[in-house]
């Protein structure tokens, strides 16, 4: 196996993690590399530069990795699961593919067994993460308004997104039931920033943007850290992180772009690689010493996924509504977000406001739902929905339970072979009391702006997109795999900075908190450089 | 997308049969409408546009496609309106994942044609590069929030 030179540094991952802890991780002047599954992105190819921008989704351009089957993604068995796993695998991982929505977990949710009795606090607090949020928020570029009265204050560096027409009708709604409501801040740029163009709405953000107004870290973080040094070989996906004889990572094997075995040593492995390819790599690391898979003494690596259940609910107005012509992102409410017990669950859920869908999307989803009927009426109740939907989700706090788990699947495996993740996964009993209690609201938001023909998704079935969960830190090596700064209890080399070391979910959407984490670590690791591995 | 030469879609797998039986259920969905001046889904570009797109659907539209077969028995135009609309509908409701496909196929054709897309008023053309115009809104909607008192839950 050809072996390469040793590197200081390996991550495993460019996408939303890696790509923050590599960059923060430059001005140390070490040797590092990334090694990632896919490649660049041509924004010139991006949906929304041809007229099948919307066929596009249901094919190459699918939030399912299962259906979009590009060279670079990785099949994934979630058949026992109502939730179907969403990703994109290349530079800017699922920044790529993602509403650029941006709430930040609460203060309160990094400590719910203190407050509320349920699965365990966070090693580490809002307060300790807040430094590094802002400085994501600068280096991401974030679009919001300052002043939420449901959140502690922050400064997005640049104005908000429009109301646009379905933010004032949802506005107007919000006031009539007297509850909370607030422009969402988003990584859409809405002035020119730091060499990104601002938005001109596109509308069809989430596929990929072709403007380069939306925020993903090929065209944030990665510029910077390529300048400062850093190395990234694209097309090169990770079998499994090997150990010397004192337990320590030696390396990782990998498959490089012509599908050649390579062996890459290093001093330092950071995995970046989301929840669910970070506890499938660590499963598929096993070896004499670690035969549970590595950094897994406690049994915990692939334990408590959680996915977030949404359940969505959207009707018709008569008014006109934003449709496709601007970002899905419009508004959050947080006036449930928080415990209340004679809801009949514990914890809560935010609100999630959208703007539309396009014409193919509105005939597609009506048609499936029975109310865009096949015929003569056709044409005149497809020109009734269509530019009229109102949508929102209620986007539910899920708490960890072991069951929920990613393990590997004994037969289905990858293009190089590599056995492939098996998630499995029910919604629990409180989950789905929170999503009645949000389905019950947002009929309420509805019937206030007017709307018929409501209809239900929930849970969404393909709206796994985040990933949470499953190499927990925490500071008992016996509850946890990663320590309060996601350095591995079992493997002193080893750190994690994704997703899977959420110990609980929130109720928002984790990106912006995922990338916080990510540079929280690197600056843990910067002042710890001298005795890293003690 | 009104550009497809018809003389030039072939490897679609479909036989002659399975696109006559496109066309008929696709006349079916969506029909001719002089009120709204659009053609029907069975209109040649339309379905010149399908066959040539079909790419990754393919299979799925011929397992749809064959599923039509069976029910109807015989050329699905062939039969009397009656007897064509309880196909239909035993397709819609049996046909599954294979039938959903056939559905969203013509769907996504025919709700991207140049004339339709005039008809709804809307331009036919990719977002990019020109995207759209988003209005303000009515901001001063945010002010009975804005005067809300902090309401974030405190952590120990």
């Amino acid at each position: 196996m050809p072996k390469n030179d040793p590197v200081d540094v390996l991550i495993i991952g460019a996408g939303a993690s890696g790509a923050a802890v590599a960059w923060s991780l430059a001005d140390t002047k070490m040797h590092i590399l990334c090694l990632e599954q896919g490649g660049w992105m041509n924004p010139s190819a991006y949906p929304s530069t041809g007229r099948d921008w919307e066929a596009r989704f249901y094919g190459d351009y699918s939030p399912s990795p299962n259906i979009r089957a590009r060279a670079e993604d990785y099949p994934i068995n979630d058949d026992n699961s109502p939730i179907k796993v969403v990703n994109f695998n290349g530079v800017g991982g699922s920044t790529i593919m993602y509403t650029a929505h941006w709430p930040r977990l609460s203060p309160s949710d990094f400590r719910v067994k203190s407050l509320d009795g349920v699965a365990d606090d966070w090693p580490i607090s809002y307060e300790m993460l807040e430094p590094f949020f802002a400085e994501n928020d600068r280096m991401m570029g974030v679009s919001g308004l300052s002043g939420d009265p449901a959140f502690p204050p922050t400064e997005p560096p640049m104005p908000p997104l429009p109301l646009g027409k379905s933010g004032t009708l949802f506005g107007k709604a919000m006031n009539k039931l007297g509850w909370h409501w607030w422009p969402s801040d988003t990584t859409v740029a809405t002035t020119d920033y730091e060499g990104r163009a601002r938005c001109i709405n596109l509308g069809h953000c989430t596929p990929g943007c072709a403007q380069g107004a939306k925020a993903s870290t090929d065209i944030t973080y990665w510029p910077h850290a390529l300048r400062a040094g850093i190395e990234l070989r694209t097309h090169c996906r990770v079998r499994e992180i090997l150990t010397n004889e004192h337990g320590m990572a030696s390396g990782v094997v990998y498959y490089d772009q012509d599908g050649v075995e390579q062996f890459q040593p290093a001093e330092v492995v950071i995995i970046a690689c989301n929840g669910i390819g970070t506890p499938r790599l660590l499963l598929n690391s096993t070896s004499g010493r670690f035969p549970n898979g590595l950094a897994n003494s406690s049994g915990l690596v692939g334990k408590n996924l959680m996915f977030h259940p949404y359940a969505q609910v959207y009707g018709f107005v008569e008014e006109e509504t934003d449709s496709n012509r601007a970002p899905p992102t419009c508004l959050w409410s947080k006036e449930f977000y928080d415990t209340d017990l004679s809801r009949g669950f514990v914890r809560g859920y935010a609100i999630q406001f959208g703007r539309g869908a396009g014409p193919v999307f509105e005939a597609v989803m009506s048609e499936a739902k029975g109310i865009l009927p096949w015929g003569a009426d056709h044409h005149r109740v497809f020109r009734k929905l269509n530019g009229h939907r109102l949508a929102l989700s209620a986007i539910c706090e899920d708490l960890p339970e072991e069951h929920n788990r990613v393990t590997l699947d004994p037969v289905l495996r990858d293009s190089h072979g590599i056995p492939a993740p098996r998630v499995d996964y029910t919604i629990s009993e409180n989950s789905r009391k929170m999503m009645e209690h949000g389905i019950a609201r947002a009929k309420e938001i509805l019937a206030a702006a007017g709307a018929s023909d409501i209809c239900l998704n929930s849970p969404i079935p393909y709206g796994g997109w985040h990933l949470l969960g499953t190499a927990r830190m925490g500071t008992d090596p016996e509850r946890s795999v990663v320590n309060e700064w996601g350095r591995s209890h079992d493997v002193k080399n080893l750190f994690i900075v994704d997703g899977s070391v959420f110990v609980t979910s929130g109720g928002v959407n984790p990106t912006s908190t995922i990338q916080a984490i990510a540079l929280y670590v690197a600056d843990q690791m910067k002042q710890r450089l001298a005795n890293l591995f003690d | 997308m009104n550009s497809v030469d018809t003389n030039t879609v072939t490897g679609t797998g479909l036989t002659p049969g399975q696109r006559d039986d496109l066309r008929a259920i696709a006349a079916m969905m969506i029909p001719e409408s002089a009120e709204y001046r659009v053609p029907g889904a069975d209109d040649p570009m339309i379905q010149a546009d399908i066959l040539a797109t079909l790419g990754r659907d393919a299979t799925r539209v011929r397992e749809a496609l064959d599923h039509i077969g069976r029910l109807a028995g015989q050329p699905l135009a062939a039969l009397d309106a009656q007897r064509r609309e309880a196909v239909a509908r035993e397709f819609r409701e049996s046909g599954g994942v294979a039938a959903a496909t056939l559905v969203r196929v013509v769907l996504q054709c025919y709700y991207r044609d140049d004339r339709v897309l005039r008809s709804l008023k809307l331009e036919p053309r990719a977002p990019f590069p020109l995207g759209h115009t988003l209005e303000q809104g009515d901001w001063s909607l945010l002010d009975p929030v804005k005067a809300r008192p902090s309401m974030w839950r405190r952590a120990p």
